[in-house]
């Protein structure tokens, strides 16, 4: 693996750290198995990469992304909560309309933001290389992210949401609005995952409709790996868990890449994906028999 | 023992190394990726391939070939374009838009020449068709559409209107729906749309049209091309001819096009990277349209649709499928 190529794989592990933290705080804290995610990470990208075509500042670009991302998040909380239809499939309706919805504001099925100005452009003069640059710009991105979201999630608004996905009616009793704490879960786990997607457009160049295909698959190999490496109960850990988890996902796709010396073809790259997840999640077990018996940590979620 | 036998491997992969290239063409690298695997993009890469093979770059002996595929996933696509710029090679040639996207955006210094992308203009790929500059030139699969129209007229004097199956998701697609939209008036067509955005949903795109148009005539679109036979069902069983944009559809069952195939296009690209590899700077090559006025027609295929291909066009034809 050359250099330019694990930096590639650990800046892509980077962007999509942020749909695993997203994908953390609807599955893990709020027990929301959240399938917009696949429509809010191009949308994410479909909004920057329109409104900076458009002329607008790249930065509010990404933020109007944000907004745009939250706002899907809560329509899914909105068909789950008030009209009542079950979390997944309130989630996929959001998914589907999505397609649409990034189709009408790019006009097209993609726009291509090349030769625009991006979040990045003014650091592209500073003497670093591309290859590292990306990464690192990218890596204060996901280390400002995660360092907020420990601190809200260890504030009294943090703890209620929590309470929320561990027990609903137990902290209903408690006077916690369960409603309101998965409206903002909904909407802050969505906009950090257009987040992502809008750094994706920024950082590659484009903005595809199909780019979100497989998020949710991508966002929960991350944390369910990231638990599996770093297992703890503090938020704090868990949240760097999820970074970890996507940056190994990463690697071990550029691991399949890289496996035809032995006869893999290019059409195996999936299977051989899965395959090398599948090794880092049952590898622990093997190493420690004694604890193979019992309840894996990570099966029930580490950081409720 | 498992020590000797990777060592022993690695000696002989080492001789193998060691012996002496071609004596007038020097070892050169190639690394071809693709958004998704299927038949046209498929043929590309063999077309790509063995044209560099037949100017003198043997894959596996003169030539290092990788290829990829991004599954479908931008995100993959992106990956590889950063993998294969670690690799350095000669020349990356990337094929489709996402993936063309991708690897422009990620090489600055190494050749690309970019393959079957309709629009790249559009897509930022080059400032200027004629005069690239920087790294990159390339090959636009842009469909001679008017000749389809011309040849659809000329088969079914009365049509009056054709149905336009596509993937509003496919960038290559939505261009051409601009341009058939834009020309259908002159030779005396409408357009209905059919949008799919799954292969699973040809099927009720295709069923969507019957009784609402005279023929259909189905572009290069990826999602449409990969379910073709579930369009071909639905013409024959509704007496609904299909019209094809490339040549290995009306192999696989559609009445005729004329147009190239995408194994020509392959070879055509393999042209404009081998004279990369001879050491002009993409930059300062052109980049090219597909070339390719075959015609190709399907007299059983068109007899199941319910119509017959005049004479004319069949003796003029430069293959006759079945024959």
């Amino acid at each position: 693996m050359s250099a330019v190529a694990f930096l590639g794989a650990a800046e892509l592990g980077l962007v999509f750290a942020l749909v695993a933290l997203g994908v953390f705080l609807s599955f893990r804290v709020l027990d929301f198995p959240d399938l917009t995610v696949d429509g809010s990470f191009p949308l994410g990208a479909a909004v920057t990469a329109t409104l900076i075509v458009a002329g607008w500042n790249p930065w509010l670009a990404t933020g109007a992304a944000m907004a745009a991302g939250a706002l899907a998040g809560i329509v899914t909380a909105t068909l789950n909560v008030r009209c009542r239809i079950l979390h997944l499939l309130a989630s996929i309706l959001t998914m589907i309309a999505l397609f649409s919805v990034n189709l009408r504001i790019m006009g097209r099925p993609n726009v291509a933001i090349i030769t625009q100005d991006t979040v990045l452009t003014p650091f592209y003069g500073l003497g670093l290389s591309d290859a590292v640059l990306r990464p690192l710009f990218v890596l204060v991105v996901v280390a400002a992210v995660v360092a907020l979201l420990a601190r809200f999630l260890n504030s009294e608004f943090g703890l209620a949401m929590r309470a929320t996905g561990v027990n609903a009616r137990m902290a209903r009793a408690q006077g916690v609005s369960t409603d309101l704490h998965i409206y903002a879960g909904m909407a802050l786990s969505n906009a950090l995952v257009a987040l992502a997607g809008a750094l994706f457009a920024q950082t590659n160049g484009f903005a595809d409709v199909t780019s979100g295909i497989g998020t949710i698959v991508i966002g929960l190999a991350a944390v369910i790996v990231g638990e599996t490496v770093m297992r703890s109960r503090v938020i704090l850990w868990a949240l760097v868990g999820c970074v970890v988890g996507s940056i190994l996902y990463r690697i071990a796709i550029q691991v399949a890449l890289n496996a035809d010396f032995i006869g893999l073809q290019a059409s195996d790259l999936n299977l051989v994906t899965a395959l090398l997840v599948a090794g880092a999640l049952i590898l622990p077990r093997l190493r420690n028999p004694l604890r193979a018996g019992r309840q894996e940590p990570g099966t029930q979620g580490t950081a409720r | 023992m498992k020590i000797t036998r990777i060592a022993g491997t690695v000696l002989a992969l080492a001789c193998l190394g060691a012996v002496p290239a071609g004596a007038q063409v020097q070892s050169k690298s190639v690394a071809v990726t693709a958004i998704v695997e299927h038949p046209a993009l498929d043929a590309v890469r063999d077309g790509v391939r063995d044209e560099l093979a037949e100017q003198g770059w043997k894959p596996g002996d003169t030539l290092r070939f990788d290829y990829q595929s991004a599954q479908g996933n931008p995100g993959t696509a992106v990956q590889i374009a950063r993998q294969f710029v670690g690799q350095a090679p000669d020349v990356i040639v990337p094929i489709s838009t996402p993936s063309a996207q991708a690897v422009v955006s990620a090489a600055r210094d190494i050749p690309v020449v970019f393959t079957a992308v309709t629009d790249p203009l559009g897509a930022q790929l080059v400032r200027d068709l004629e005069k690239p500059g920087r790294n990159v030139t390339g090959l636009s699969d842009l469909s001679p559409v008017a000749d389809h129209l011309a040849l659809i007229r000329e088969i079914m004097p009365d049509a009056r209107r054709l149905g336009f199956p596509y993937n509003p998701g496919e960038p290559n697609s939505v261009t051409l729906l601009e341009l058939v939209k834009k020309l259908a008036p002159e030779h005396g067509f409408s357009i209905v749309e059919a949008p799919a955005t799954r292969s699973a949903d040809v099927q009720g795109a295709a069923r969507g049209l019957v009784g609402r148009v005279d023929a259909v005539y189905m572009p290069t679109d990826n999602t449409i091309v990969s379910a073709l036979e579930a369009l071909l069902i639905v013409g024959a069983q509704n007496k609904l001819p299909v019209f094809t944009a490339d040549t290995d559809s009306v192999q696989r069952g559609a009445v005729a096009t004329v147009g190239f195939n995408y194994y020509q296009v392959g070879r055509q690209t393999g042209q404009i990277v081998a004279r990369v590899l001879k050491g002009e700077n993409p930059g300062d090559i052109p980049v090219t349209s597909a070339e390719g006025t075959d015609l190709y027609v399907n007299p059983k295929a068109a007899a199941a649709m319910g119509i017959t291909i005049p004479d004319a066009v069949v003796a003029r034809a430069s293959k006759v499928v079945g024959q």
